[in-house]
């Protein structure tokens, strides 16, 4: 069934369609400021948010001499992450795939159950747009007073109210921007070498960059970004069911609406008073009897507003609410009310992904060996012939030491009798083990010759066997040993 | 152009009036501040224009205000690497090669170095990887022209063979053959001991022991004061070694009795002149680590 009808022409079929318009101008929101459980709980989120997001790179983790004691640290230049306890190689960013995927299904779990609880608590862009009309409220004062004086003449008041709600902006974009390169760089240095002017041009540009986006992202766009930038509410509602929560407005209670005259009764008209308040706390200057919109974050401000009226007009609350639609269409009808059923195959799957995705997830990072063997054989020549006869292939080993302090081992062969090693440019000569040096928390390569006798034909399969002198720690890896075949000769 | 506009039942909005299989799409005018994001790339996209080349003019192109050039910036980027390599680079010049191998950082760079240099100057002749083919020695196998050594690889890779350079290996081997200083059954009788030499590498019949102990004489009288007694070979004079399983012309006979008879004689450049010390240093250090080094 269409839901677009073919509407009659009203008036003649030319008259100007003056809706088709290709620009829209922004209409400017002004959120009034609500008290009441939801902003309360808001409020406590976004401290939380915040807190985390600049003290986390404040926070210390000792990992003994030498090493970085920043707890959550990022550092590019030398190609490790370190989080508390954990120390992350370039060879692990499977894992980092790994954990945004993990990510992404536990958002598509929480929105298919309780709506965009993302958008209306966590997401950056509303935290600091929120800390950002908080501002804004503090300084330029509530709703009214805000539409008064932006619609007011210039004034004395007008100018410095403005230029110190956008200088506290500035002032809090550039705390973020700046705790941002602190996740990347150690906190304390990076700060000290900020205001002493021997930071590096990247800490100095994406601080920068970071101080604009937040201020223009958060001062300027807001909702703005919501609606047009983000590709979240586009496609959110492929997570949406009939049982997913969401803010609902109960039309069935509410309707008819209309101003409540003192003497009139609430005998055939519906709760709604029209007050609008709903629609002025609005972050997003929707209105949410008009129903579910892709404008709306599911900030349950209204709630709060519409809660705040019912109280005083002696009405029960909740007018606007958490619900699901089978809910609401059996209380329209006056049906039995089911219950909530946050099992069903959407969720369970989503969180059956979950589950196996953090066991894997946390196998894989307690079980990461502190040492990593990788046997590469030369690509050219397949094989040298010695003048004794004998032949030779090339190898390189990559050695991958985690471990903070340099590490020897022996390296031997498996599989192949009368092999022998030998590393060239060392005054070692051949030996069936060889040790080899492999320096501390980083990758070396060392190139291993493997001369074995003429009678060896074809591909053999052969084994480098490396241990630990010190643990008894051993990898392995099986390459080829390339050799003509006994029909060539 | 739209034909269909409507007005949809539910929003209240005019459709676009097209229609997909019944999916009409809402009318929804772009906000304004994206339209003047669109004039700012296009200002940006004219100001690109301006300052860098853009128009192509056959041959050549409009130059733009920057007098950008990749080639400039090319040029500009190779600069800079050979100022951050100078360092080390010039640590190598005043090293000498047995000092730079017992420091590993030092020698991983000069290796590193070695590398590189060989693919642009020596594997033309001696393939990518230094394994050679018939007639440009293989450098990866333990058989030396010249000598192995370190000293021996860069005092070769300096000066050359046969280059035209005062101090370059020269070698002239006698055509035997070619200049009748031995008779054709002279020369396969040689030919027959020497294959004897190479380790059971020859395919077809084992020669006859007549014919090789003739040969053995033979090599003895012509050959043995250049190439060793044994067929050992003299790197002081460029005398290959023929007791060897591995040869640089090749392993059959037929190959032992052309090269008697006329052989060749390979030539290879001077690098002196056109390499820097540190480079024709760091060259040496990589073939003699290729796995053949003595
Ligand atoms: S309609 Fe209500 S829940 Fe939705 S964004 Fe506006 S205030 Fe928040
Ligand atoms: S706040 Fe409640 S009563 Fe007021 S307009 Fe909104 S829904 Fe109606």
């Amino acid at each position: 069934m269409s839901i677009v009808q073919k509407i009659e022409p009203a008036e003649p079929a030319d008259a100007p369609e003056q809706d088709l318009r290709l620009v829209k101008d922004r209409v400017r929101v002004y959120p009034m400021s609500v008290k009441g459980m939801v902003r309360s709980f808001k409020w406590e989120v976004l401290a939380f948010c915040l807190l985390v997001y600049y003290l986390l790179p404040w926070l210390r983790w000792d990992r003994g001499p030498g090493r970085p004691d920043q707890a959550v640290l990022v550092d590019i230049w030398n190609e490790r992450m370190y989080i508390l306890g954990f120390e992350f190689w370039p060879q692990d960013i499977y894992l980092l795939a790994g954990a945004l995927i993990l990510a992404a299904f536990a958002l598509f779990m929480v929105t298919s159950l309780l709506g965009r609880v993302w958008c209306g608590y966590t997401c950056p862009q509303t935290v600091w747009t929120d800390l950002f009309l908080g501002v804004e409220r503090l300084i330029e004062g509530d709703r009214n007073e805000r539409i008064k004086r932006d619609t007011g003449p210039l004034s004395w008041d007008k100018i410095w109210r403005k230029t110190a709600k956008h200088s506290i902006w500035l002032f809090v974009a550039f705390w973020t921007g700046g705790a941002w390169i602190m996740y990347y760089v150690d906190a304390p240095t990076v700060t000290c070498e900020f205001w002493t002017g021997t930071a590096s041009f990247q800490v100095y540009f994406f601080t920068g960059l970071f101080t604009a986006t937040t201020y223009l992202l958060a001062g300027w766009a807001r909702e703005q970004v919501c609606t047009y930038m983000c590709p979240w509410p586009r496609f959110q509602a492929a997570m949406l069911d009939e049982q997913t929560l969401t803010v609902t407005y109960q039309g069935w209670r509410g309707e008819p609406r209309g101003k409540k005259h003192p003497d009139e009764t609430w005998s055939g008209r519906g709760d709604c008073v029209d007050c609008n308040a709903c629609v002025h706390v609005c972050p997003t200057g929707i209105d949410i009897r008009d129903g579910q919109q892709l404008e709306c974050i599911g900030c349950g401000l209204c709630i709060d507003a519409c809660n705040h009226v019912m109280t005083k007009l002696e009405r029960p609350n909740w007018l606007i609410t958490w619900d699901n639609l089978v809910r609401q269409n059996a209380k329209i009808k006056h049906e039995t009310v089911p219950e909530i059923r946050f099992l069903r195959p959407r969720t369970l799957i989503y969180a059956a992904v979950l589950v196996a995705g953090a066991g894997g997830m946390a196998y894989a990072v307690t079980n990461r060996s502190e040492l990593n063997l990788i046997v590469q054989r030369d690509r050219a020549p397949l094989f040298v012939r010695l003048a004794d006869g004998t032949l030779r292939n090339g190898y390189t080993l990559s050695i991958a030491n985690k471990k903070p302090m340099a590490r020897t081992f022996q390296l031997s062969l498996k599989g192949m009798d009368g092999a022998e090693l030998a590393l060239p440019e060392s005054s070692g000569g051949q030996a069936s083990a060889v040790d080899v040096a492999a320096k501390a928390d980083t990758v070396t390569d060392v190139r291993v010759l493997v001369r074995a006798p003429s009678s060896v034909h074809g591909n053999v399969p052969v084994s480098f066997v490396l241990r630990d002198t010190l643990s008894g720690a051993t990898q392995e890896w099986t390459s080829t040993f390339l050799a003509p075949s006994a029909t060539a000769e | 152009m739209p034909t269909k506009i409507e007005k949809d039942a539910l929003t209240g909005k005019e459709t676009t009036g097209h229609d997909w299989d019944g999916i009409r799409e809402l009318n929804t005018p772009v906000p304004r501040w994206w339209l003047y994001v669109w004039l700012a790339t296009i200002a940006w996209g004219i100001a690109l224009f301006i300052l860098y080349p853009a128009i192509p003019l056959g041959r050549t192109a409009t130059a733009g205000l920057l007098g950008y050039t990749s080639h400039g910036a090319l040029d500009k980027s190779l600069r800079a690497l050979q100022a951050e390599r100078a360092p080390f680079f010039d640590k190598i010049e005043a090293t000498s090669l047995e000092d730079i191998q017992k420091d590993p950082d030092l020698l991983s760079v000069a290796l590193i170095a070695g590398k590189s240099a060989f693919a642009n100057n020596c594997s033309p002749c001696h393939g990518p990887s230094g394994s050679g083919r018939p007639g440009f020695p293989n450098l990866e196998d333990d058989v030396w022209l010249w000598g192995g050594t370190l000293d021996q690889i860069k005092q070769t890779i300096t000066y050359g063979v046969r280059s035209g350079n005062p101090d370059a290996h020269v070698s002239d081997m006698p055509h035997f053959g070619a200049d009748n200083l031995l008779p054709p059954d002279d020369i396969q009788a040689v030919a027959d001991y020497v294959s004897t030499l190479y380790g059971g590498q020859q395919k077809g019949t084992a020669p006859a022991p007549a014919s090789v102990e003739a040969g053995a004489k033979i090599f003895g009288d012509n050959c043995a004061p250049c190439h060793g007694d044994k067929g050992q070979g003299n790197p002081d004079v460029g005398a290959p070694r023929l007791a060897s399983a591995t040869h640089l012309y090749g392993n059959d006979r037929a190959t032992i009795v052309h090269q008697v008879t006329l052989p060749r004689q390979g030539v290879m450049p001077a690098w002196t002149g056109r390499l820097d010390d540190a480079t024709i240093k760091s060259l040496a250090l990589y073939v003699h680590s290729l796995g053949g080094g003595q």
